[in-house]
């Protein structure tokens, strides 16, 4: 007798139901498969209508993620050996409306995304004839932790804040406003400063953590904005004790 | 700013209601709150000290009820808590200072253990130089 | 229904989507363009790409250096105006998308780094980390939000291209959101869908990349070019297919077989030094390390896994430091899908499909020869890669033809009126057939999974490193039998929202037409050239083939091959010489 582990899935059809069920499927146990590869099974085989987001299954597009025994996930970077004998629960990702079985609405993290500016400011582009802006290793090691993000929004999952008021910035999209902040050839900070260190920018962050702890790329958002709450507070200084020197 | 044709917002989403007890569902949540409510403590201890400094100028006679009250088992409980309670907001807010700095030295990034190491080492000295000032110098 | 109306509208929003969309921006900003992707930009699959992306920029190293190692990479049938003006504009778009912020590794004095790269005789190939395909990826997107002529279409699926008056003249596409199916009409269409990997059962791709737009091009009349030169990558992981980068060996990895012999040097790839040498073993071109390790498996030399056969990357005597700063990660996805680290030990690896030379014809403009309809990126076929892509020239081409093709799908727009009202009687039409061969359907007796299998056993069989006429005309009535069975799919989701049993078989419908002109364009090249290895005509035959396979669909859908001249202009065909 082949192993089997059971899977709770969360299942959401707006057309016919006023709120998500749970469904049971038996998937194979395979030591190699992640969590993905078993709700890859049960779509090709057992329910063809299971809707869910994947693309790459390498941990790098961001698409896949979801709640997996209550933890937010990639689930193609989760193997289903850790759960044995399980059952698993996936459930969509938390914090997010449900669009259907376990997709989610991300639209808000798109608007937030680009609210901070994720892009290089200048006063005076360089001609392309001069060649590239100059940077050392060290300069692009100030920001690069920053930008491995891969947007998966599984910060905005684990973290409360976000969770109780749905107006927060939130991790991913202030962690990339920093890694622009500290990249050696933009000159942004100051307008991305006044965007960020409004009520729901960096100060809606009580500096819970859980974002750093589950972010899949080791990001450290929770460093970023506390790094930047400094920052932040450093500016709002200069600008009353030396105004002619601000903007 | 480019457009999107996105839908921004839709009735058919399901929006599930974050709980009331939503910090009793994980550990890490729960100490959260517990590290965010040990500021009543230090609000407390702040009342006390004040508590402390009035009965002081008010002459040695006030001063020593007050002791005598502290040796209450009420008083002795509650600040024994509290001390509790501080001694977590300090060493949380230690272990967490060197993700909020992001200094470098020469290039490479100062290591966390570092700034946490020089957080209670000051810590420490400070404490010490406390106790050889109250215990007469 | 619902209409949308733009100037430019891309398909796909990938690194050549967006690198499109800008350029027409940056042209005429009254322009409207429209970037509609089934996915959000940031998944497109771009996002893997981890190598690095060539462009000549290193005193030493000439453009005509880099267009003859493109051009014997490609086994000469690379267009060479095409190829020209590629290495001619690499450095300048690599430029441009530093200046928009891309984190390029740099040297210690600031400058952009090179790395040495499969195929290239000079060090040209501009990298950022191990991910660079990411980083591109995310600059070209964080940039785009920048334009406020650019209106994206978030996850809505293109079922069809609008045609009228003998132009392109838009979509029909469905919203996944609502399931919502409009017409979006534009003056000009640019398809930047990727490849078609997933016609494969093993290959680095994402699920995504099912060969969208070279069907849709394909059914609305614009022939498809050299479809049978499909890239095998030579280092891809068992089981999963994740791509393990050709970087590895240029940082110095070695390719071992089961004695722990570096087994390429008895295939004409030079001899094994202790450095990696530029166009010699390691480094030489994908197609041929491919070819060897079949070779290798037939003398019965590979290392038997579970997932079948096997070689060993060796990255040990690279040592812990090289690998965490230059290949960081590398042993990420060792360690987590093979539980593996490349510091101690060998990692298993196998050729996997990665990538397609071919794809939608297009003139060195991105234009096809339907009037409005252009293409960029790997959906299109220039060609540049002819027939043998090197690694990392793609990337670069994303950047190159992306803005191509942008620029020449926005001077389209410009001179020609906007579309008529006739379109949306197709569009109509589309709607109708999405539901009641899709949406309504009830009845049906094929698992979409179970014939996408099929197709995929039968591409992995008799359209793989090395193919035979009797197995491709096999592979061919079987992929009939397949579009037939198609009919009969059984839909069980008759759902509007989010509707993914929908676009499964939507991209499966799309991969079988792809697979049938792979097929066909195999069976018709009767020599052996770059990838395409035919075991019954193993010499290269300049003298008939030295052409491109056109192969465009008949009214009953079955694929019809012609040639086209391969473009020479200042290198007549030599032989194919590494390791020298």
């Amino acid at each position: 007798m082949a192993e089997t582990i059971t899977l709770e899935v969360a299942r959401y059809r707006p057309e016919q139901e006023m709120e998500p069920t749970f469904q049971q499927f038996e998937v194979p146990f395979r030591k190699d498969w992640v969590v993905l590869d078993a709700l890859n099974y049960i779509k090709d085989k057992l329910d063809t209508s299971l809707s869910y987001r994947w693309s790459c299954r390498m941990g790098v597009c961001g698409s896949c993620g979801m709640m997996v025994n209550d933890e937010p996930k990639l689930t193609c970077a989760t193997f289903l050996s850790d759960y044995m004998p399980g059952p698993v629960r996936v459930e969509p990702l938390r914090n997010f409306p449900v669009v259907r079985d376990l997709v989610i609405a991300m639209t808000d993290f798109m608007v937030k995304l680009q609210r901070v500016k994720p892009w290089l400011i200048r006063e005076q582009e360089k001609p392309l004839s001069d060649g590239e802006y100059l940077q050392t290793p060290e300069q692009l090691d100030d920001y690069k932790q920053f930008s491995m993000c891969i947007n998966c929004l599984i910060c905005y999952a684990a973290c409360p804040v976000y969770g109780l008021d749905p107006h927060f910035l939130g991790p991913a999209a202030i962690a990339l406003a920093q890694r622009y902040n500290r990249d050696s050839r933009d000159e942004g900070s100051q307008e991305r400063l006044d965007i960020l260190s409004q009520h729901d920018g960096i100060w809606g962050c009580t500096f819970v953590g859980e974002c750093t702890k589950v972010c899949p790329k080791h990001v450290d958002p929770a460093g970023a904005i506390q790094q930047y709450k400094l920052e932040a507070t450093k500016e709002w200084f200069k600008s009353f004790l030396l105004p002619w020197g601000a903007k | 700013m480019s457009q999107t044709a996105h839908t921004a917002h839709h009735p058919r989403w399901y929006r599930t209601r974050v709980s009331t007890y939503w910090w009793s569902r994980k550990w890490a949540y729960f100490l959260f709150i517990v590290r965010e409510l040990t500021s009543l403590a230090v609000a407390y201890f702040v009342v006390f000290t004040l508590m402390q400094i009035h009965a002081l100028r008010q002459g040695a006679e006030v001063y020593a009820e007050f002791q005598e009250w502290l040796r209450r088992p009420l008083l002795i409980s509650l600040n024994a808590i509290s001390l509790f309670f501080v001694l977590y907001h300090a060493i949380t807010w230690f272990n967490l200072a060197p993700r909020a700095i992001s200094a470098r030295f020469r290039g490479k990034r100062i290591p966390d253990l570092l700034i946490t190491a020089s957080n209670y080492g000051a810590w420490l000295v400070v404490s010490l130089g406390l106790v050889w000032l109250l215990s007469g110098g | 229904m619902d209409v949308s109306s733009h100037d430019v509208l891309l398909v796909g929003g990938g690194g050549a989507g967006l690198r499109a969309a800008i350029a027409v921006a940056e042209l005429n900003p009254k322009l409207s363009v429209a970037v509609v992707s089934k996915v959000y930009p940031m998944r497109s699959h771009t996002v893997s790409a981890e190598g690095g992306a060539a462009a000549v920029i290193k005193p030493g190293d000439s453009l005509e250096d880099h267009a003859y190692d493109t051009i014997s990479g490609g086994d000469w049938m690379c267009d060479q105006d095409a190829v020209e003006a590629f290495v001619k504009e690499a450095p300048e778009e690599m430029l441009r998308l530093e200046h928009w912020g891309c984190p390029w590794s740099r040297e210690p004095d600031g400058h952009i780094a090179v790395r040495p790269f499969g195929g290239m005789k000079k060090e040209r190939t501009w990298f950022a980390a191990d991910k660079t395909g990411f980083h591109m990826l995310h600059a070209l997107f964080q940039t785009s939000l920048k334009y406020g002529a650019i209106t994206r279409y978030d996850e809505w699926f293109v079922s069809r291209l609008l045609e009228d008056d003998g132009r392109v003249q838009g979509v029909v596409a469905i919203d996944l959101m609502s399931g919502k199916i409009q017409a979006i009409t534009a003056k000009a269409v640019i398809l930047c869908t990727g490849g078609c990997g997933r016609v494969f059962p093993f290959t680095t791709n994402a699920n995504i990349k099912n060969g969208d737009g070279m069907a849709l091009a394909y059914r609305a009349g614009a022939p498809l070019k050299d479809m049978e030169f499909v890239q095998y990558h030579p280092t891809g992981l068992p089981f999963t297919g994740i791509l393990i980068t050709e970087a590895s060996r240029a940082e110095g990895g070695l390719l071992l077989n089961k004695d722990g012999y570096r087994y390429l040097q008895d295939y004409d790839l030079g001899k094994p030094q202790p450095k990696p040498v530029l166009r010699s073993m390691e480094l030489g071109p994908r197609d041929r390390l491919s070819q060897a390790f079949v070779k290798e498996q037939e003398k019965g030399r590979t290392i038997e896994g579970p997932y079948g056969s096997v070689v060993h990357l060796d990255l040990r005597h690279l040592g812990e430091k090289v690998i965490t700063t230059k290949l960081p990660f590398v042993r990420e996805l060792c360690l987590k899908y093979e539980n593996i680290d490349p510091v101690k030990e060998l990692i298993p690896v196998r050729p996997v499909v990665h990538y397609m030379m071919g794809g939608v014809h297009t003139d060195i403009n991105g234009a096809t020869p339907l009037p409005g309809l252009f293409a960029a990126g790997e959906v299109a076929c220039v060609s540049i890669n002819g027939a043998n892509r090197l690694g990392s020239n793609s990337l670069t081409e994303l950047l190159v033809f992306g803005a191509r093709a942008g620029k020449s799908a926005a001077v389209f727009a410009l001179e020609h009126p906007t579309p008529n009202g006739h379109v949306l009687a197709q569009a109509e039409d589309e709607k109708r057939r999405l539901e009641d061969q899709f949406l309504r359907k009830t009845g049906g007796h094929e698992s979409i999974a179970t014939l996408r299998e099929e197709m995929q056993k039968t591409m992995e069989k008799s359209a793989g490193i090395y193919r035979t006429g009797a197995l491709l005309a096999e592979a061919a009535a079987t992929l009939r039998r397949l579009q037939e069975r198609f009919q009969d799919v059984a839909m069980s989701d008759h759902s509007r929202t989010f509707n993914t049993e929908l676009t499964t078989a939507l991209e499966l419908s799309f991969m079988l037409d792809v697979s049938e002109a792979i097929v066909q364009c195999a069976l018709n090249r009767t020599e052996s050239r770059g990838s395409h290895q035919r075991t019954d005509f193993p010499k290269r035959d300049d003298g008939e083939f030295l052409a491109h396979s056109l192969v465009s669909q008949r009214k009953d859908g079955t694929p019809q091959v012609q040639y086209l001249p391969v473009t020479i202009t200042r290198w007549p065909p030599a032989e194919r010489v590494y390791g020298k």
